[in-house]
């Protein structure tokens, strides 16, 4: 080989290395941290809860294209009540968005042209700066457009980062991505998109009308609503889920916040599987699994038996108070032997049990003697009474009057129980002292009350007297 | 001969801007305080005069029909991105029922365009801030829990497909009408606060900068309302066109 043709050699083997890079960088790309060969590509498929996009079945990573608009619009919080939510897709959560570990993901965020305001876009599922936020801050009326590959495998929460951070998630600026494996999730027969979210209104909950955002409730994280899917009622009713006896159901369970972390728990079934917090982690056999603010979880089990099964954040006054339940009704043939329904409903009498049981059908049974009045009273009095009026009965000057030696009630006895029944409020005088405060009224039964009223009369120095239940049932019309 | 210029000049002069052109009024100066910044940072304002009503479509037109080059068509691309005017049905006409609508898709090319061939300019975010913290009754409300909610109810919800007319919301204490309600407006130094759309990672950037969820340099940590002007003020470029986005012009006193 002469010098001429080393030369030649060497041009031809350079010209190759370009030839080889140009091709790289133009449409596959396979770089040293696994980032996988994209072929072809694709437009995500994105759905409103409860829906979720098909299962992938592509064993390869490709480009998907992933179109999300986002509006301002008046939607119900409940049935009646409006608020002005901002969207991701033109609901809450935001459209469930589902990629492959390893997909080339090239992201518009197109803001709608009647949006009063700014937004963007932090999806968890990003490795880079804000998770898209910067690179995708979107003035009414345009559109921004940024690419990522996603790295890690998981079910990710995604946001408005805009500030004032907190208003734009609060207002509903949330959604899920799934991130699925390379090998795929487990085959179920059924898959669900759950997402709860709280709500700070000027009203109080059910307060009808358009109810504006309270920020002052949000900073102290006090939700009027915590709601799954946008909505109290969401998934109830006609929209309650639907699944036969033997399937298997998916739920993948997001968290927007902003504010609280869910105790999330189907009430009557059990998960079989947990992946926590959205991630690989598999666990089994779990009754309630937290859900952060700014997460999510992964939830299957085997509907076994016919039933309706209660979605439900169990800090538990959320769900009957706040909105947050939602329905699974699985349909199909009882399985006796897995749950049986009620099989009998007889009287039950507990052992020498009538001291345990509330003592008015007790007194009902037999009248009581004056002196196991003033016994009974006497408790009655001490759980009571005693905290204002003391044990001594002497009560504290000028809050609480005295039970002790009193003219108030000494002339006319029925006083007493009237007081008990009904409360009093406003200026009286007692034992020459003046008072001018309130005393509720208080929740007991006629036989607590007839004992309690026996015990005072009988006690601090009082005249004497007795009284009936039946005298209290007269006294209470 | 000349004289008959001068004269008919200025007839012209009464006729175009005498009569048409839109009232101001003044704004007493004062010391105005970024809400993300320090002390130091005080900008002294001084006394100004402010358009009372926002540029409507019908003001625009005019500009228009004296400057051809910034119409739909001719306007150079490196001013105005697409949204340009979109409202409008040509260079020069628009549905009746919008003329006195707030021009909106202007860019900021344009809106200061037009306000310099008016003899005046845009005001700065201080000036335009000093003004828009005057509720009806007072000339500074920022502390007032009543006005920031109305204002806050506002920007909560999404903008009607015809805007409403200037003078439809209400007038400060000043006699300015629609600084809030209607639409955002543009200021001449708009994208000096925020550097970048992630609203929390912008303490690194610069220490003063405080965004809605994390940093306590803030004056005013619960001011909302301001904290969406600051945003929306940061997520446009000169030449974009936004359809809830026109102005109004100042001028020194």
């Amino acid at each position: 080989m002469n010098t001429k043709q080393i030369k030649l050699v060497a041009i031809v083997f350079i010209l190759g290395l370009f030839m080889g890079s140009c091709k790289n960088n133009s449409s596959t790309s396979k770089s040293s941290n696994g980032v996988e060969e994209i072929k072809g590509e694709e437009v995500a498929v994105l759905t409103d809860a409860p829906n979720v996009p098909p299962p992938i079945t592509r064993d390869y990573a490709t480009k998907m294209i992933v179109n999300l608009e986002v509006i301002e619009k008046e939607m119900e919080m409940m049935d009646g009540v409006k608020y002005n939510f901002w969207t991701f897709g033109g609901s809450v959560p935001g459209k469930f968005i589902r990629v492959r570990q390893g997909d080339f993901v090239e992201f518009h965020l197109k803001n709608n042209p009647s949006s009063k305001l700014p937004h963007n876009i932090d999806l968890h599922a990003v490795s880079g700066q804000g998770g898209g936020a910067a690179a995708t801050f979107t003035a009414p009326g345009h559109e921004t457009q940024f690419s990522f590959t996603a790295l890690n495998s998981g079910l990710y929460i995604y946001h408005c980062a805009t500030a004032p951070v907190g208003m734009h998630i609060a207002n509903g600026m949330y959604g899920l991505i799934l991130v699925e494996p390379k090998e795929g999730l487990p085959k179920v027969d059924k898959e669900f998109y759950v997402c709860q979210g709280d709500f700070y209104t000027k009203g109080n909950y059910g307060e009808s009308g358009l109810q504006q955002f309270n920020m002052d409730k949000a900073l102290k994280e006090q939700p009027d609503y915590v709601v799954f899917n946008g909505k109290v009622g969401a998934l109830t009713g006609d929209k309650a889920l639907k699944a036969k006896v033997g399937e298997t159901v998916r739920l993948f369970v997001g968290n927007g916040g902003p504010n609280l972390v869910s105790s999330f728990h189907v009430i009557g079934d059990i998960f079989d599987n947990v992946y926590p917090e959205g991630g690989t982690t598999l666990n089994h056999n779990v009754q309630t699994t937290l859900v952060p603010a700014g997460g999510s979880a992964i939830t299957e089990f085997k509907c076994d038996v016919p039933a309706t099964l209660i979605l439900v954040d169990h800090s538990i006054f959320r769900t009957f108070n706040k909105g947050s339940l939602g329905m699974l009704k699985v349909e199909g043939n009882e399985m006796k032997s897995i749950y049986s329904g009620q099989q009998d409903d007889r009287i039950y009498q507990a052992e020498g049990g009538a001291q345990t049981m509330p003592d008015e059908p007790v007194v009902a049974a037999k009248p009581l003697t004056k002196e196991e009045k003033i016994t009974q009273g006497k408790a009655v009095y001490a759980s009571t009474c005693q905290a204002c009026h003391q044990a001594d009965g002497k009560g504290i000057d000028g809050a609480f009057p005295p039970l002790l030696n009193s003219d108030y009630f000494a002339s006319n006895p029925s006083l007493v129980t009237k007081t008990i029944i009904h409360g009093l409020s406003g200026k009286i005088t007692v034992n020459g002292k003046a008072f001018d405060g309130v005393m509720p009224k208080q929740t007991l039964s006629d036989a607590q009350i007839a004992s309690v009223a026996t015990f005072v009369l009988n006690s601090f120095g009082n005249k004497g007297g007795e009284v009936s239940p039946a005298d209290v049932a007269k006294q209470r019309k | 001969m000349y004289k008959l210029f001068t004269i008919l000049f200025l007839f012209i002069d009464l006729l175009v801007f005498g009569q048409s052109q839109p009232a101001m009024v003044n704004i007493k100066g004062g010391i105005f305080l970024p809400l993300y910044s320090l002390d130091s940072q005080k900008t002294i304002v001084k006394p100004f005069l402010m358009d009372v009503y926002p540029v409507t479509n019908e003001d625009y037109k005019k500009f228009i029909l004296q400057n051809p080059t910034w119409s739909k068509t001719k306007i150079k691309s490196i001013y105005a991105d697409t949204n340009y005017l979109h409202q409008w049905n040509s260079d020069t006409s628009f549905n009746a029922t919008i003329a006195l609508s707030p021009v909106v898709n202007v860019s900021w090319f344009a809106a200061k365009k037009y306000c310099e061939c008016q003899g005046k300019r845009l005001p700065s975010v201080a000036e335009w801030e000093l003004a828009g913290r005057a509720s009806e009754t007072k000339a500074d409300a920022s502390k007032d829990l009543k006005f920031n909610q109305w204002v806050l109810n506002w920007v909560s919800k999404s903008s009607p497909k015809v805007l409403p007319h200037v003078g439809s919301t209400f007038k400060n204490f000043y006699g300015v009408w629609d600084l809030h309600g209607l639409v955002w407006e543009w200021t001449f130094d708009f994208n000096s606060a925020l550097t970048t759309g992630e609203s929390r990672g912008n303490s690194g950037l610069d220490n003063t900068f405080f965004c809605g969820g994390g940093s306590f340099a803030s004056k005013d940590i619960n001011n909302y309302a301001s904290f969406m002007r600051f945003a929306s003020r940061s997520s446009v470029k000169a030449k974009y066109g936004v359809p809830n986005l026109g102005f109004r012009c100042v001028k020194n006193k």
